[in-house]
């Protein structure tokens, strides 16, 4: 009661307002409007601004006052703070940037004021705009018994009819998802939380849940709990387990992928338990925009990379979700519609083939004479006159080559070749290369050597988004680091000396004890 | 005798509670007894209906068992005419016209992975009560661009209650688990609409004396409009005729 009471005076000093932003200047909302979102929103605020054609999704069309990241329940007016945050923070995964360090809070709230111009619902009174009252994170978000019911109503609720069983967004009735639109749309991985649209924390995520996604297939979960499905806590749990299934952080872009030496031989299969014990490294990849038959929706968001070697042989994992095993005829149609979708440079939309998924590792032929020389080919698959060589795998038919290509047009088989094995699993490629370090080619056949910085990029096709040729994501060039062995009397020698303590200390105090039961056994 | 005083001051204010409640209670259903029927006919050939694959849904697909089910944007009755259109007063009641909503609530069910029934309509204000009959995963997604949206997810056999808040011909409904779902809503402020059954007929009751214009309307074929007068209790007729495209 005076805790209340103490609360209200100390609010009572500050001016009440019903919006948490009092003053907001639609004038000036206009000129930051026209200026910095109208090339991609348009000028009418339809989403049709100059860059639109080219972008899934497509740039909020604001006519309707239809948002996805809201705080307010299925089909509401956002509120003016949901909206602040989605122009502070982007929607990550789209085109949408964050504008937080780039136009001033002012500048920010009185674009809020002029966005809501554009639809007539936000003038109307008699809508409902109130933010959903959300009851706290529940703790014990990492535990077993938690993640086990978060798993129970994942499945219970049929989240997997579009995420898929194992949550990459390849579900049964993934390829058939459209927006209101009529676009085309991905049930998102739920591997990558730091591509949500609202943010990757489980309080986000469970926000989500009980709003949904307005305009998206993506549905609002909240009446389950009025109707007892599922009690809050229960959909909290479900937050947690999609939580769950992405790293603790957001993965971090580092430039060396380090490779240890392992006691041979090295692992040829993706599913070896060695893989487990090795460190990966995420690249981001992106459409590849440079070129004529640019691409602007890439499939391949990113690869996962882990390396090892025996001394002799090198095996580099590589692993990305793709929700399909291309060519599959079934995502014919929706590939027909992302190609029609995303407009490219070319005359009229391609038209949708069975292509298959494809991912290329590029070197440089040689590595540069002195490890300062750090001058590279030219990373969109060199040039002319300065090729780089290359691995190719491809998921249909089924095989590997390495050779060279002289830009995105033109590659020559090498005969001296590299092996690859590849897996495919719930929406997951994995694939292992091995090749020996050294080769008889060393004109053409990058040597690998420990000890060297060696460039490396990546590229990656996913056959059933359309994917093909120029169409492609790239990464630029990062480094291999195939690491020595370290010496035995640094690394392995305390180890293995507290081992053998810990061991030898066992085997004298058993020896003791089975000595002290006998003892006692006979004096009875 | 204060009672009684406080009794008739009672009296007072809720008589002039009950007349303000009055004055800004919207235009009473004019009470009317003519009524509007007919026949909405289909010339051409009968479109074939994609076959819907259901094999994804073992539940619903075990639903069928004389026929596969097709899609329902064209349903053409044995007697040649047209189910599932829509026919509404789209113009003629006096301005501002705005009847109560009835307090029972219409019921949309999803029975074999579809709508029950295909086409609907309902009143502003009116509880629509939506059901899941197949006790399988549904969502339920409005698309008014006159009413606010929703898409809510129904795992179970539930029933979920929405309301719609202005007038819209038509709200599509959808299922994004099941892309073949489709169905249509039309909200009125007044109950004078039907929708054509299976043997093509409507029939639209208790319109007040007045020249109206009859809209019929058609998920495929569009819209097509009658001028009709009506005075005291009589019928009077209006047939549409769809062609094929
Ligand atoms: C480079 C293109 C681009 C620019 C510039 C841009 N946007 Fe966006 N914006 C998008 C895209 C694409 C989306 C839709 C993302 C999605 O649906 O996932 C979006 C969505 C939005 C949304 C909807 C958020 C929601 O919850 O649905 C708002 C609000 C928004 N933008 C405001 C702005 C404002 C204000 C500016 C200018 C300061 C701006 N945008 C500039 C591309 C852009
Ligand atoms: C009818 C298909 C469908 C169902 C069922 C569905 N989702 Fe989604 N979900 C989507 C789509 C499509 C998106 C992507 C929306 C976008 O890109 O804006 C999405 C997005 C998400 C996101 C990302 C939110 C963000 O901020 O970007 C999460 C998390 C999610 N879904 C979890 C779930 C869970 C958990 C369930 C089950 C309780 C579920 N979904 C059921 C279609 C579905």
């Amino acid at each position: 009661m005076i805790s209340a009471l103490l609360l209200l005076a100390g609010a009572a000093p500050f001016p009440i307002s019903h919006s948490p932003f009092p003053v907001q200047d639609t004038t000036r909302g206009k000129a930051v409007y026209v200026k910095w979102c109208a090339g991609c929103h348009g000028d009418g605020g339809a989403g049709d601004g100059v860059a639109a054609a080219h972008m899934l999704p497509r740039p909020r069309n604001f006519t309707g006052a239809i948002y996805k990241i809201r705080t307010t329940a299925s089909g509401q007016l956002p509120t003016d703070a949901d909206l602040m945050r989605a122009i502070d923070e982007g929607l990550p995964g789209s085109a949408m940037p964050a504008w937080k360090g780039r136009l001033s809070d002012a500048e920010r709230r009185d674009v809020v004021a002029y966005i809501k111009t554009f639809s007539s619902f936000f003038a109307d009174t008699s809508q409902h705009v109130a933010a959903l009252k959300f009851s706290g994170e529940p703790s014990g978000a990492t535990g077993a018994t938690a993640l086990k019911t978060g798993r129970q109503f994942y499945d219970s609720i049929g989240c997997r009819k579009c995420h898929g069983d194992q949550g990459r967004g390849d579900g049964p009735s993934a390829r058939t998802l459209k927006d209101d639109a009529g676009f085309p749309i991905f049930a998102a991985d739920l591997h990558q939380s730091w591509r949500f649209r609202g943010g990757g924390s489980a309080v986000e995520i469970y926000h989500r849940l009980r709003t949904g996604l307005d305009g998206t297939p993506m549905p609002s979960f909240s009446d389950l709990i009025d109707q007892k499905f599922l009690t809050d806590e229960q959909l909290w749990r479900l937050a947690q387990y999609v939580r769950s299934l992405s790293p603790p952080e957001p993965p971090e872009v580092r430039d060396v992928i380090h490779a240890p030496q392992i006691v041979g031989p090295t692992p040829v299969s993706p599913d070896d338990s060695t893989w487990a014990r090795v460190g990966r490294y995420w690249f981001p990849l992106v459409g590849q925009v440079v070129r004529k038959g640019r691409w602007f929706a890439p499939a391949v968001t990113g690869v996962w990379v882990q390396g090892v070697h025996d001394g002799r042989t090198l095996a580099l994992r590589v692993s990305w979700d793709d929700r399909t095993q291309s060519p599959d005829s079934a995502w014919l149609p929706f590939e027909q519609r992302v190609l029609e979708t995303v407009a490219g440079d070319d005359s009229g939309p391609p038209k949708a083939e069975p292509w298959p998924d494809q991912l290329a590792v590029q070197f440089p032929r040689r590595l540069p004479e002195s490890p300062a020389g750090m001058e590279r080919p030219y990373f969109l698959m060199g040039s002319e006159t300065d090729p780089v060589y290359q691995w190719r795998w491809t998921s249909s038919p089924r095989k590997s080559l390495a050779g060279l290509a002289r830009g995105i047009d033109r590659f020559d088989t090498l005969p001296g070749a590299v092996a690859a094995q590849a897996s495919f699993d719930h929406g997951e490629w994995r694939l292992v290369f091995t090749r020996a370090l050294a080769t008889p080619d060393t004109a053409n056949e990058v040597q690998l050597a420990a000890g060297r910085a060696i460039p490396v990029a990546f590229f990656g096709w996913d056959g059933s988004s359309g994917e093909h040729g120029s169409r492609m994501a790239v990464s630029t060039w990062y480094f291999l680091a195939l690491d020595r062995p370290t010496p035995p009397g640094v690394f392995i020698s305390p180890v293995l000396a507290m081992l053998v303590t810990l061991g030898l200390g066992l085997v004298v105090v058993r020896r003791a004890q089975r000595r002290a039961t006998a003892r006692a056994g006979r004096q009875r | 005798m204060r009672k009684l005083g406080a009794v008739a001051a009672t009296g007072v204010v809720l008589l002039v509670l009950a007349l303000a409640g009055w004055m800004r209670a919207p235009l009473p259903a004019a009470q009317g007894g003519a009524t509007i029927s007919g026949k909405v006919k289909f010339t051409g050939a009968k479109p074939t209906m994609p076959k819907i694959d259901m094999t994804e849904e073992p539940k619903c697909k075990a639903k069928y068992t004389a026929a596969p089910p097709t899609d329902e944007a064209v349903v053409v009755n044995a007697n040649g005419t047209l189910a599932n259109v829509f026919v509404y007063v789209k113009a003629g009641l006096p301005e501002g016209y705005k009847a109560p909503a009835p307090a029972g609530p219409v019921t949309l069910d999803q029975d074999g992975c579809r709508y029950h029934p295909h086409v609907l309509g309902i009143l502003v204000g009116q509880q629509l009560a939506i059901k899941n009959s197949d006790g399988i995963l549904h969502n339920i997604k409005a698309k008014g661009t006159k009413n606010r949206p929703f898409n809510i997810s129904q795992p179970t056999v539930m029933t979920s209650d929405r309301t719609f808040t202005a007038p819209e011909v038509m709200v599509p409904l959808e299922c994004n688990v099941h892309g073949w779902m489709h169905a249509w809503l039309g909200v009125l402020p007044h109950p004078f609409f039907a929708v054509s059954g299976s043997d093509g007929s409507f029939t639209i009751k208790g319109l007040p004396p007045g020249t109206y214009t009859v809209e019929a309307w058609q998920e495929k074929y569009g819209t097509q409009t009658a001028t009709v007068t009506v005075a005291g209790s009589e019928t009077k007729t209006a047939d549409f005729t769809f062609a094929a495209k």
